[in-house]
C-alpha cells in the first residue's frame, strides 16, 4: 500500500470510552452541584429540600466518578497499549521525549508538519497524569469532608490521615480550586481534540464514540 | 499573678491544706446542696457524658464514695476566659462546687495564698501526691527563646508545665490555648506558643478546646474520671468523644434551614430575623466538632448560632488561622487581596485558559499546515 493509505485502527476499547463518558457526565454534575453547594442560590420555600437534594446528587455523582477512576486505573494494567499506564509517562523514554518536542513545536506554530499519533499524544498523556493527581486530590478532600457527618465510621477512619495533614477549611479551599483547574483542563481538552480532528483527519473526536482512528502509520 | 479572694469557697483552700477524709457528697451537704440537687446533677452530667440514663445511679454512687483527688490549676498564656466561664455563672451550680472542692490546691487567679506561700502550696501538692493529683492548664505555653515569654515565680511556663504535668495522673488542657496554642499561636506566633500536648510530649492530656471551654464538659470529664477511674475516650485531636464526637452542623437547630436552602444573606435581613441558616455568613459549624448545640453555654442558656452568630470554629486546632475570615465560607488565598475569593481566582483562571485557546484556534485556522492531502486514500 502507498504511503498515503490510511489504516482503520481500533484504539479506544469499550471500558476506556465508558470511563471517559462517565467522567464527562460526573464532572458536569459535580461542578454544577458543587458550585451550588459552595454558593447556594435558591428561593426560600420551606416545602423544598433544595440543598439536601443537591448534596445527594453531588455525593452520588462523586461515587460514580470515583468508581470510574478506579476502573480506569485497573484498565491501565489490563487494557491495550494505548490505555496502558506506560503511555502516561512518555517523558521516561527518548522516543517519547522526541515526540513531545515535535508536538510542542507544532502547538507553538514552529512546525507546519502535523505530528500524527495513533493513541494519545505524549503531551496529552503528561497532562492526563497531572489531571489524575487533581482527581485524586478532589476524591480525597471530597470524601474527607463528606465523612465528617459520621465521625468514627469506616470512611472517616480510612481518610483519617487527611484530617491530621490538613484542616477542613484548607480542604474546602483546595476542593474549590480543583474544580476550576479541571474546568481549565476541559477547555484545553476540547480545543485540542477539535484542532487535531481538523488537522489530522483521523477521526479524533468520533474515536471517543466508536473506538476507531484512521492513521497513515500502521502503528506507533 | 492575681490573688483575688472573691470566688474562694470557705474551708476548701487555706494554703493548700484541706480536710482530706470527706467524700464529695458529704462536702456538698456541708455546702448546703440537697440530696435531690446532687442527684439532678448526676443525671445531667451522665447525659453530658453521652451515657444512658441507667448510669446516673452509678455516677451518684461513685461520687458518694470517691475521695477528692487534689487538683492544681495553672494559668499560662491565656485570657482567663475558661476560669471566667466556670466561675461567673449567675448561681453556683453543683458542678461548680464539685470542681471547687476538687480543684483549688492551687489556682493562680482565685487562690488566697500569694508569693512564697502559693509556691509552697503547689510544691507540696505535686510532691505529696505525685502521680495522683490532677492538673488543669489554661493558656498556651511559649516555647521560643527557652520559654522566657511567660514566667510565674521565676519559673517559665514551659518549665512549670513539664514539672507539674509530668507528675500528674492526668492533665486537662482547658480552652483552645492550652489545647492547641489558641490565639497566641496564631500566625505569626511571636512567642512560639503551643498547647500542652506539644510542650509536654508523652503526658496524659485531655484537650477541652473551645473559646471558652464549656464548663459542663469540664465537669463531665472530671466526673468521668472519678466514676470510671480512667480518662474518657479521645479523638485524634485528644478531645473527649462524648463532647467533641459530633459535628456542630449535624446537631444544629438551624440545620433544617440549611437542607431547605434557606440562608441568611445579610446581617439583619428577613432570613436572619427568621432564624435561617448562617452558612453563607461564614458559619464554621460544618468544620467544627463540639457539643454546643446540645449542651449550650451558661447553664444551657444559649450558644452563638442560637444567638444569630455563625460558629467561629473555636474547638478546632489552629482555628484563628484556618477558620478565618470569620464571616466568609472559604479561607483567603495567600498572595491575593482579601476580596478575591477562591472562586473569583478560579473563574479568572478558566477564562484565561479559554481566551488563550481561542487565540491559538484563530491562529491555527489561518495557517496552512501540511495536512493529509487529497490523494490520501481513506479507509
Amino acid at each position: 500500500m502507498s504511503e498515503h493509505c490510511k489504516f482503520k485502527r481500533y484504539v479506544w476499547e469499550l471500558p476506556v470510552r465508558c470511563c471517559h463518558w462517565v467522567n464527562v457526565f460526573a464532572i458536569a454534575i459535580l461542578a454544577v452541584t458543587g458550585f451550588l453547594i459552595g454558593t447556594p442560590h435558591f428561593g426560600s420555600s420551606t416545602s423544598r429540600y433544595a440543598m439536601g437534594w443537591i448534596r445527594f446528587v453531588h455525593f452520588v455523582a462523586a461515587y460514580a466518578f470515583t468508581i470510574s477512576l478506579l476502573s480506569r486505573l485497573l484498565w491501565s494494567v489490563i487494557g491495550n497499549e494505548y490505555s496502558g499506564w506506560k503511555a502516561f509517562f512518555p517523558m521516561l523514554t527518548a522516543e517519547g521525549r522526541q515526540k513531545s518536542v515535535r508536538m510542542l513545536r507544532y502547538y507553538l506554530f514552529l512546525d507546519h508538519e502535523v505530528p500524527e499519533t495513533v493513541g494519545h499524544n505524549p503531551l496529552a498523556t503528561t497532562a492526563y497524569f497531572a489531571l489524575f493527581l487533581v482527581y485524586v486530590m478532589m476524591v480525597l478532600t471530597g470524601f474527607a469532608m463528606y465523612a465528617t457527618h459520621a465521625p468514627g465510621g469506616i470512611m472517616f477512619k480510612s481518610v483519617g490521615f487527611m484530617y491530621s495533614a490538613f484542616s477542613l477549611q484548607g480542604m474546602r479551599l483546595a476542593h474549590h480550586f480543583g474544580m476550576w483547574l479541571i474546568l481549565g483542563f476541559i477547555i484545553n481538552h476540547i480545543y485540542s481534540a477539535w484542532l487535531m480532528d481538523i488537522k489530522e483527519h483521523g477521526g479524533e473526536i468520533s474515536s471517543m464514540f466508536s473506538g476507531y482512528k484512521f492513521t497513515i502509520k500502521k502503528g506507533d | 499573678m492575681s490573688k483575688s479572694k472573691t470566688e474562694e469557697p470557705e474551708g476548701t483552700v487555706s494554703g493548700g491544706c484541706k480536710k482530706e477524709d470527706y467524700s464529695i457528697s458529704e462536702l456538698l451537704k456541708e455546702r448546703g446542696v440537697s440530696r435531690r440537687d446532687f442527684l439532678k446533677f448526676c443525671s445531667t452530667v451522665t447525659a453530658a457524658m453521652a451515657l444512658p440514663a441507667t448510669f446516673a445511679p452509678k455516677v451518684a454512687q461513685a461520687l458518694d464514695e470517691v475521695k477528692r483527688p487534689p487538683l492544681v490549676w495553672l494559668e499560662f498564656q491565656g485570657c482567663t476566659g475558661d476560669s471566667e466561664a466556670l466561675l461567673r455563672s449567675a448561681n453556683p451550680t453543683v458542678g461548680e462546687i464539685v470542681l471547687d472542692i476538687l480543684s483549688v490546691d492551687y489556682h493562680e487567679t482565685i487562690m488566697a495564698a500569694a508569693g512564697h506561700q502559693a509556691e509552697a502550696a503547689l510544691d507540696k501538692t505535686i510532691t505529696d501526691y505525685k502521680g495522683k493529683y490532677f492538673c488543669v492548664i489554661e493558656g498556651s505555653i511559649p516555647m521560643k527563646d527557652g520559654g522566657i515569654y511567660g514566667c510565674v515565680g521565676g519559673k517559665s511556663h514551659l518549665e512549670r508545665a513539664r514539672q507539674v504535668v509530668g507528675g500528674a495522673a492526668a492533665t486537662i488542657a482547658i480552652g483552645n490555648c492550652a489545647a492547641y496554642g489558641g490565639i497566641a499561636a496564631a500566625a505569626p506566633n511571636p512567642t512560639g506558643a503551643v498547647g500542652v500536648m506539644e510542650a509536654v510530649p508523652g503526658a496524659t492530656v485531655i484537650n477541652l478546646p473551645g473559646c471558652p471551654c464549656n464548663a459542663d464538659n469540664l465537669t463531665a470529664t472530671v466526673v468521668h474520671y472519678l466514676v470510671f477511674g480512667k480518662i474518657p475516650a479521645l479523638d485524634s485531636h485528644g478531645r473527649p468523644l462524648f463532647a467533641y464526637g459530633k459535628r456542630i452542623h449535624d446537631n444544629c437547630e438551624r440545620r433544617p434551614h440549611f437542607d431547605a436552602g434557606q440562608y441568611v444573606e445579610q446581617w439583619g435581613d428577613d432570613g436572619h430575623r427568621k432564624g435561617f441558616c448562617l452558612y453563607k455568613m461564614g458559619c464554621k459549624g460544618p468544620a467544627t466538632f463540639h457539643n454546643c448545640p446540645s449542651q449550650r453555654y451558661n447553664e444551657k442558656t444559649s450558644w452563638p448560632v442560637a444567638a444569630g452568630h455563625p460558629c467561629a470554629g473555636c474547638a478546632e486546632p489552629a482555628f484563628w488561622d484556618t477558620m478565618s475570615p470569620m464571616y466568609r465560607r472559604l479561607p483567603n488565598v495567600p498572595g491575593f487581596g482579601i476580596e478575591h475569593t477562591a472562586d473569583v481566582i478560579g473563574l479568572g483562571l478558566a477564562a484565561g485558559v479559554a481566551g488563550g485557546f481561542a487565540v491559538h484556534g484563530a491562529l491555527a485556522a489561518m495557517r496552512k499546515d501540511k495536512e493529509p492531502g487529497d490523494d490520501t486514500k481513506e479507509g
